[in-house]
């Protein structure tokens, strides 16, 4: 019981040391913000700022969204590629005021998979975007929504 | 200053089930407060997400990501005890880092 509450406190102090700056910055090699596709107002905008205008129609991307959200300020949507060698995964709200919700650039030692919770304004068809290898495929799947979330 | 993220990293195989919960206001800038001000946006743009110190997902958000965000990774080949890192910069240029270690399932 000691012990674990000693680990603890350790762990929260190299945390602390590192937030204070005695490490070297940690973000130094992420990726930039996508400003073009996240301030992109039409769908087709905000696709073609990810170079997937010709994405293929795929069914070896699962979405899991509800089929009704009650809240549309909080809409849970995890998205999982089966295409190997899969680099990234964007995650777009067709009828949002600002379409791109999210892009995550995943690591070969990271599956191929990401979980997020996201404001829906209407219902809309959420749709996911992978690239692998260079090529881009995509799948969608409806979420009615009851009260809108951008409010 | 902002307040921590709560990491939990369950390991189940040798993947790691990562989830997040970090605290922010995630404004859309479309949102009006009680005086019927527009509320500036104000949201979490970059998130990384390293395993003993090598990133592994880099995630960037717009404001359609909900208040107070959960994001969830997994992680393979993962063992008890390595470490999980969390980093979010935000529009304001606001950063906050929280790490974790992997513990086994219970």
């Amino acid at each position: 019981m000691h012990e674990q509450r000693r680990r603890f406190l350790l762990i929260t102090g190299a945390g602390a040391a590192a937030l204070s700056g005695l490490l070297p910055p940690f973000n130094a090699d992420a990726a930039t913000w996508n400003k073009a596709g996240f301030e992109s107002k039409a769908l087709n905008d905000a696709i073609k700022s990810l170079g997937a205008a010709n994405a293929t129609e795929t069914r070896d991307i699962s979405i899991t969204a509800p089929d009704i959200a009650e809240n549309g300020a909080v809409v849970p949507v995890a998205i999982l590629s089966k295409i190997p060698n899969t680099q990234s995964i964007s995650i777009l709200a067709e009828k949002n005021p600002f379409p791109l919700a999210a892009t995550f650039d995943i690591a070969d030692s990271a599956e191929p998979y990401a979980s997020v919770r996201l404001k829906l304004g209407e219902t809309t068809h959420v749709r996911a975007i992978v690239k692998a290898e260079g090529k881009f495929y995509t799948a969608s799947k409806e979420v009615k929504v009851t009260v809108g979330g951008c409010g | 200053m902002s307040e921590p993220m709560r990491i939990r990293a369950t390991l189940q195989g040798d993947v790691a089930d990562v989830r997040i919960l970090m605290r922010h206001p995630m404004e859309t800038g479309l949102r009006k407060d009680a005086q019927g001000q527009i509320v500036p946006v104000h949201f979490i743009q970059n998130v990384t997400v390293a395993h003993n110190g090598k990133i592994v997902l880099d995630a960037q958000w717009s404001q359609a990501v909900s208040r107070d965000p959960f994001l969830g990774l997994r992680v393979k080949g993962a063992k008890v005890g390595d470490k999980i890192t969390v980093t979010w910069t935000d529009s304001k240029g606001d950063k906050r880092m929280d790490e974790a270690s992997v513990t086994g399932a219970s």
